[in-house]
């Protein structure tokens, strides 16, 4: 049988459906030389059905299987349907990884067995395993329902280019989602530039975000690049969107819309490819009826969403976290603290944390900090959790061990919040200092340090 | 001049990336001088590949699908490359020589090979 016999055997309606399907379609005989292949293949491998006729079809897929394609020998030896993933390599010189799948069939008019060759082209499933692989993004911890639905999100979110509008309440993670999309993202190589919106006034943000030319205002000493410059090709995450100025508001809009903007003083538009991801704890939708936030640039920027749930939503993730950061905090301070006592985990898994994991992992630090032992007990952790316990409505049990007084030691302080540690030992040397009259020799002794440390540490907090 | 082939079998290798032998044949006032050279590789890999190239100073490539990267950094090194060429090697490179070889050529084994008679 001719080369144009074999193709004509196949009904030209058959051959308008096959070329109406958006993967690469083949027909192939038992020695793998190509019958016929539909629009898409030919699309794909340069060479046309009718050119293409007769050939070995590994040579003209350029594909990774080598002569005698498994898969395709498999299906003739076995009779029935196999698949197999490999790659070809396109008229564009690209490597596309394929799922090849074989289908044996009888050729119309002659009974002769033939394949059917569906390739299929699985880059984006490959870019999201590949992301799944990756884990669960760098700092974002969480076993939770809540957190794997998105964990699950995240490389979804990566995937593609759309605005993110991050949502929750502070300290739940806003900032690292953000970051994480970004990693996982095709941008990754390119920067991520975080902005937070409530840090900076109207004209400060203004140049802050996207720059000025010298002499546009006061100041302006010299050229500078604005945010969105300097993130070009990566991600920008603007953090509390819900601060931004109304003015801006109107400018970031433009921005998104036509992904140029006039840096302040500049009369020529500058060009971005800038990915937006924002962030915020306020409930966006009451600013807009209040009339404190666009309502056509919260549309823009909602467009995929992402409620970050608070400690309290994350059942069991309170433990987890407190092993991680335990761990992180007794391995960078040098301390022996390995576990917490079992009063002090129930305490802490009381609590209602709302400062979230911002909260949780000051409490922590702290605890590290305090503990001389290898047992974290509740007098090593601030005392304001055991009053907050007595009395918060949110909190869920209170023990009953701990629900009256605390062990707090002499000198200890109790601080107002989840502050820092830095904040936490200022404080200390303040009230050790008050305690001892202002000296700073008896000071450093209630305090345990050496008078050096304690000079250090004034001067490090700005006491002196 | 050189000539380089990927080769499989007798026809040019369908992968640059897969090829694990390769036909070297050195033209001389526009015909192959001598016995074209069959040199196996130690296995596949297109950087492997590259390096020969260089190394034999081919300023032809005829091969199958290759990647950009590795297509573009032959051409940065100014090594002419012609792809997706299907068909019998020996033909393909006297296509070559008669600047008859175009990318994407399909070459039915019907040219023959000429030998510079010494």
């Amino acid at each position: 049988m001719s080369e144009n016999e074999k193709i004509n055997c196949f009904s030209p309606d058959l051959l308008e459906v096959l070329n109406g399907v958006p993967h690469g379609i083949a027909l192939v005989d038992r020695d793998l030389r190509l019958i016929m292949m539909n629009r898409f293949l030919e699309a794909l491998t340069g060479y046309s059905g009718e050119e293409a006729c007769g050939l070995y079809c590994d040579y003209v897929l350029h594909s990774s299987f080598g002569r005698n394609m498994p898969v395709l020998r498999q299906a003739v030896e076995s009779g029935v349907a196999c698949s197999g993933e490999g790659d070809i390599i396109g008229l564009n010189r690209k490597k596309i990884p394929m799922r090849f799948t074989a289908t044996p069939v009888v050729e119309p008019n002659n009974g002769r067995q033939a394949l059917v060759l569906v390739l299929e082209d699985v880059t984006a499933f490959q870019e999201i395993d590949r992301i799944k692989e990756m884990g669960p993004a760098k700092g974002l911890l969480g076993h939770s329902p809540k957190m794997q639905e998105i964990f699950e999100l995240l490389p979804i979110l990566a995937h593609t280019d759309s605005s993110v509008l991050i949502t929750g309440e502070t300290g739940t993670g806003k900032d690292l989602l953000a970051e994480a999309v970004h990693q996982a993202s095709k941008r990754s190589k390119y920067p991520f530039i975080k902005v937070n919106c409530g840090a900076l006034p109207e004209s400060l943000l203004e140049s802050e975000l996207f720059g000025h030319m010298r002499g546009a205002f006061t100041g302006a000493h010299a050229d500078k690049h604005g945010m969105f410059q300097l993130a070009q090709g990566g991600t920008i995450f603007l953090t509390e969107i819900g601060d931004l100025p109304l003015p801006l508001q109107v400018k970031l809009l433009t921005v998104l819309d036509d992904r140029e903007f006039f840096p302040l003083g500049s009369q020529k538009k500058v060009k971005v490819d800038v990915r937006l991801i924002t962030g915020t704890h306020r409930d966006l939708r009451q600013l807009v009826q209040e009339g404190k936030f666009r309502e056509d640039l919260f549309f823009r920027l909602n467009v995929l969403r992402v409620h970050l749930p608070s400690l309290r939503e994350r059942d069991g993730d309170v433990r987890l976290l407190i092993d991680h950061f335990l761990q992180m905090f007794a391995a960078s301070f040098g301390k022996k603290a390995k576990r917490l006592s079992a009063q002090a985990l129930r305490l802490l898994g009381s609590y209602a944390y709302p400062g979230n994991i911002r909260e949780l992992r000051n409490i922590i630090e702290y605890g590290v900090n305090i503990c001389r032992g290898e047992v974290i007990e509740v007098e090593h952790l601030p005392p304001y959790l055991l009053a907050e316990a007595g009395k918060k409505p949110h909190a869920k049990v209170v023990p009953e061990p701990f629900a009256a007084g605390s062990n707090t030691t002499v000198g200890e302080v109790i601080p107002d919040n989840a502050s820092s540690w830095s904040a936490i030992e200022k404080k200390k040397i303040l009230t050790a200092l008050m305690q001892t009259g202002g000296s700073r020799a008896a000071a450093a002794k209630a305090l345990g340090w050496g008078r050096t440390t304690l000079w250090r540490k004034m001067r490090e907090y700005d006491l002196g | 001049m050189k000539i380089l082939a990927t080769l499989q079998n007798n026809d040019i290798a369908p992968r640059f990336d897969l090829a694990t032998e390769v036909l070297i044949a050195k033209i001389v006032r526009g015909k192959i001088s001598g016995e074209p050279r069959t040199v196996l590789l130690p296995g596949p890999g297109s950087d492997a590949l590259c390096s020969l190239v260089i190394r034999e100073e081919a300023s032809l490539v005829i091969c199958g699908g290759i990647e950009e990267a590795h297509f573009q950094y032959l051409v940065w090194k100014k090594i002419e490359v012609i792809d997706r060429v299907i068909g019998p090697a020996p033909q393909a490179i006297a296509l070559a020589i008669a600047k008859q070889l175009r990318p994407g050529e399909i070459v039915r084994p019907t040219i023959r090979l000429e030998t510079e008679r010494r």
